[in-house]
């Protein structure tokens, strides 16, 4: 994919987190996504996060598969480790990199073809087996990178550019991901860094399969006014569920939040996440209760955006599995190598 | 005549009786005698209710390929009597259950009936003991009628039934029903037996895929990705039971990570972004599966990713037959995947080899930064096979290739992902999470300069591809070499070939040998090919690829590899699904004689100086 270097000055005054760095020190190549593409803003939003918490970017590991989305992890935390992979595969990848290092942190960024077409397999099976990591699709349905063909989240009735109409039912990603087990899903909207950036925080700290579904319209190919996933239709039928607040451990609590429309989850690390809720009937613990607002919500044609539904059984693959706690890439021959003296009893069973 | 440890046995059932555990006993009872045995399983793709086969050949001196022709036929299904019949030699045997009467039509063998089926239900309640133990009356009388040591049989019963004891007095009981009325009422007299062989040459019988999937634990492999197809799934389970023997570590947890995905595609994904990121990797497949996975193949090729997979071949085109063997994914995997790509190949004979090619290819697949398919096949990896103990050298050290540890990169100023820094074309790979500052890069499967980069520029783009080229010819120093035989005298003409038929190869060249023919062996066990092959081909008139498949896809693979002439290049082919045999093999070389008169000349006399 293409990418353009950029140059590498720092203002001295630029914010330092934790780590003594600066957002300059998780940014990536300059975008060559066209201008105002909401997929740059979800990078910014990446960095954002990634800053805020302090990740040590080599920590990191940023995976995609093939689109405009999955080109944007050249555009973010150049000091990680990035797989583009084959289309709509950037699941099974990932799966196999978690399953080596369980140490690192997984980022996994996909587009709606990607995820919701040719990969839609491997998104599912991701879910189900709750790989710890962050996944994260820039959602504007339609394919940017062959010239805007509808693609399977775009909403039924709704028109492409030259005015043909979208004749099938969408796929519902974040109801999908909440059916088939994912810990974590919110929907966000790629303008709205304000909610983005803490439910990126927030998923990033999770353990277990984070989702984010983030609407970021195609300012090319669908972003015109007879389509349900432009800037313009997002903001008029937008309807958010409340926003987020993340606190690292054993700092003071200073936001001010309404008691009776917020809660409070512990995170494995120690964290905690605050969530004020806009809407009190939404109950982001209750599964089916998720499921049917979303579908209510469909119905009526408005966008929820915030965080849809929390499991606080925080698990993954690998306690699934009941692998080794130290990173398999890590294990030596004497942990693996049974050694001629676990030959003699093969030996001795086959003789 | 009477044959002493030199028959074939073939049993014919129905699959799902519960007739497979009672025939490999039979197999390893012959087996602990001394005597070497080769037992084929034939069977359909298929759960309960059609016709199987197991085939046991008993060869003194070591013959490990199936022959045709069987001396003693247990026929317990009567949906193939009638075709069964068919096969018998002259003067051989056919046993059956004649609690029903029967009728036969062939004179010339003889017929043995057992009660088998009266005698379960006059002992037992149980129906389905009463079916499954006819199976062990059989082995009973069969123990009696070719000599069989039963208290061997005894000692398989208890093992077998270690962890349900209960079953362990059943069955001896059952036994000793089949031996009693053996005793009691057949001629015990059979031109075929079986005689101890007092050996100080241990053997073992095992399945390929069962030592392969040892030799992954032995390799260090830690992450497997697979799909459940026939005739590679058991390679998997072996290595899941391996590593629940060998890999629990003190606090319970388990040193590896198996992950059954949802499909080839997810499986080698797995394996790849596991190797991605530092862990030995591997998925196990078959034919369907090798297409599945053919765009990921093109991707570990061209981003430089070890991977190891294992490919037991079976029966194609498309699904073609599941559970019978070929060898014909030669071509479909030496250039798995779009655009210009080549992969190396590991050919395994026996499942010692497995075993070995499994372990080593983790190295190979690490050294060289590229795909390694290991190319068994369900003769050898479904089947037990005799063959000696496995080893290992306890001084092995994993050989993980060119990876940067944080202080090499501490050290480094210009790293690039893709640069040839030493000239043999293997670049120098960093891990995920090992440097704060240095050594990230980005994985892609788009075109790419020497830091991996992504470029459209063509010139580039030509020399990295050049650059694996070389690493590919690079590879032959690390990759097994083909193995050569020499006939007694010097001949003109050369057989070449390559895994499961090596045994039948080895029998007909001795047939061959007897009869005067002179032949020189060359076994391939790995692609890209070395000098030594093409030097074989250059050194003799006429070279037959003897393999399993329609299209002599070796051959191909042979001289469009090394630019050979391929006039006098000829091939003996077999593609039934059934494991060829040496007589076959005899049969097609006089033919191909027959049709050629310098071929006839350069193999009955020395080769004279050109």
């Amino acid at each position: 994919m293409s990418y353009i270097k950029k140059p590498s000055a720092k203002h001295p005054r630029l914010p330092k987190n934790q780590l003594g760095l600066t957002r300059r020190d998780y940014e990536g190549a300059l975008s060559t996504l066209c201008a105002g593409c909401g997929h740059d803003s979800v990078s910014s939003a990446i960095i954002e996060a990634c800053f805020n918490l302090s990740i040590p970017a080599h920590k990191l590991a940023k995976l995609s598969g093939i689109g405009c989305s999955s080109k944007t992890p050249t555009y973010f935390l150049n000091k990680s480790h990035g797989f583009n992979s084959v289309h709509g595969r950037m699941p099974s990848v990932a799966t196999g990199a978690n399953l080596a290092n369980r140490d690192l942190f997984y980022l996994g960024v996909s587009g709606d073809g990607d995820t919701a077409s040719i990969g839609l397999g491997q998104f599912c099976h991701i879910i189900r087996r709750r790989l710890n990591m962050l996944y994260v699709v820039d959602n504007n349905g339609t394919y940017g990178l062959t010239k805007g063909q509808f693609s399977a989240t775009n909403d039924k009735d709704s028109k492409s550019k030259k005015g043909e109409d979208n004749l099938f039912e969408s796929i519902d990603l974040a109801a999908l991901a909440i059916q088939l087990g994912a810990g974590f899903v919110a929907r966000s909207f790629s303008g709205d860094k304000e909610q983005l950036v803490p439910l990126m925080t927030a998923a990033l700290k999770y353990k277990g399969f984070s989702f984010i579904d983030v609407i970021s319209p195609c300012v090319t190919f669908n972003n015109h006014i007879q389509s349900t996933k432009s800037y313009q239709y997002f903001r008029e039928h937008n309807e958010a569920l409340g926003f987020l607040d993340v606190i690292p451990d054993k700092e003071e609590i200073k936001i001010q939040y309404d008691e009776g429309t917020s809660t409070e989850v512990e995170i494995h690390d120690g964290s905690r996440m605050v969530l004020h809720k806009l809407d009190k009937n939404h109950d982001p613990y209750d599964k089916s209760n998720s499921l049917s607002m979303l579908n209510n919500h469909q119905a009526d044609g408005t966008v929820v955006t915030g965080l849809i539904y929390l499991d606080k059984n925080e698990m993954d693959l690998h306690d699934t599995i009941n692998s080794n706690q130290t990173p398999l890439n890590a294990l030596s021959e004497k942990d693996l190598c049974p050694g001629s003296k676990g030959l003699d009893f093969v030996n001795k069973n086959f003789s | 005549m009477t044959k002493i440890n030199d028959f074939v046995v073939k049993f014919a059932n129905v699959n799902g009786s519960g007739s497979a555990s009672a025939n490999l006993m039979f197999a390893k009872s012959i087996f602990r005698m001394g005597i070497p045995v080769t037992p084929k399983n034939i069977f359909p793709s298929n759960i309960q209710g059609l016709p199987t086969w197991f085939e046991v050949r008993i060869s003194k001196d070591g013959y490990a390929a199936r022959r045709d022709g069987i001396d003693c036929f247990i026929t317990l299904n009567p949906q193939t009597y009638q075709s069964d019949m068919k096969e018998i030699l002259p003067g051989g045997y056919l046993i059956y259950d004649n609690t029903m009467e029967r009728k036969f039509s062939r004179k010339n063998i003889n017929y043995i009936g057992i009660p088998m089926a009266k005698i379960c239900s006059d002992n037992y309640d149980d129906p389905r003991q009463r079916q499954l133990f006819k199976n062990i009356v059989c082995l009973g009388a069969l123990a009696v009628l070719l000599k069989i040591d039963i208290k061997i049989i005894e000692n398989l019963i208890k093992e077998d039934f270690e962890k349900k004891p209960k079953l362990i007095p059943p069955n001896i009981q059952a036994l000793h029903l089949g031996r009693d009325y053996a005793l009691n009422n057949l001629d015990t007299d059979l031109d075929i037996s079986v005689k101890k062989i007092r050996t100080s040459k241990k053997k073992i019988l095992i399945q390929g895929n069962e030592a392969a999937g040892l030799g992954c634990v032995y390799g260090g492999a830690t992450v497997a990705g697979w799909y459940p197809i026939t005739p590679s799934t058991s390679l998997v389970e072996a290595f899941q039971k391996y590593v629940n023997i060998f890999r629990v570590n003190d606090k319970n947890e388990i040193n590896a990570g198996i992950v059954q995905a949802e499909d080839e595609l997810s499986a080698v994904g797995m394996a790849i972004g596991a190797n991605w990121n530092g862990a030995r990797a591997f998925t196990a497949t078959s034919g369907p599966g090798v297409s599945l996975m053919s765009e990921f193949l093109g991707l570990a090729y061209f981003a430089e990713i070890p991977l190891v997979l294992f490919n037991i071949q079976r029966g194609g085109p498309s699904t073609g037959m599941p559970t019978r063997t070929q060898q014909s994914d030669i071509l479909s995997c030496a250039y798995a995947s779009h655009g210009d790509t080549k992969h190396i190949l590991l050919f395994p004979s026996d499942p010692k080899e497995c075993f070995e090619m499994a372990a080593q290819s983790f190295d190979l697949a690490e050294i060289l930064q590229t795909p390694i398919i290991v190319m068994s096949d369900l003769d050898i990896g479904m089947n037990d096979w005799v063959v000696d103990p496995l080893k290992w050298d306890d001084k092995t050290k994993y050989n993980r290739g060119k990876v940067l540890n944080k202080k090499n990169l501490d050290d480094l100023v210009n790293w690039g992902r893709y640069l040839d820094v030493d000239g043999d074309g293997i670049p120098y790979r960093t891990l995920p999470g090992t440097h704060e500052s240095k050594g990230s890069y980005f994985t892609r499967g788009t075109s790419h300069d020497a830091f991996a980069g992504y470029t459209e520029d063509g010139r580039i783009n030509a020399e990295n591809m050049m650059r694996i080229t070389k690493k590919f010819k690079k590879s032959l120093k690390y990759l097994p070499r083909s193995i050569k035989k020499k006939a007694k005298e010097e001949t003109g003409i050369g057989i070449i070939y390559f895994g499961s038929t090596a045994c039948a190869i080895d029998e007909a060249n001795d047939i061959l040998e007897s009869q005067g023919y002179n032949i020189d062996l060359l076994r391939i066990r790995s692609f890209p090919f070395g000098r030594g092959i093409s030097s074989f081909i250059d050194d003799h008139e006429h070279i037959i690829v003897m393999e399993q498949n329609r299209d002599a896809q070796m051959r191909s693979l042979l001289i469009n590899e090394l630019n050979k002439n391929s006039s006098n290049i000829h091939s003996i082919l077999n593609f039934d699904g059934s494991p060829v045999t040496a007589d076959y093999i005899v049969k097609e070389y006089l033919n191909l004689l027959k049709g050629n008169e310098a071929m006839l000349k350069s193999s009955k006399t020395k080769k004279t100086a050109a």
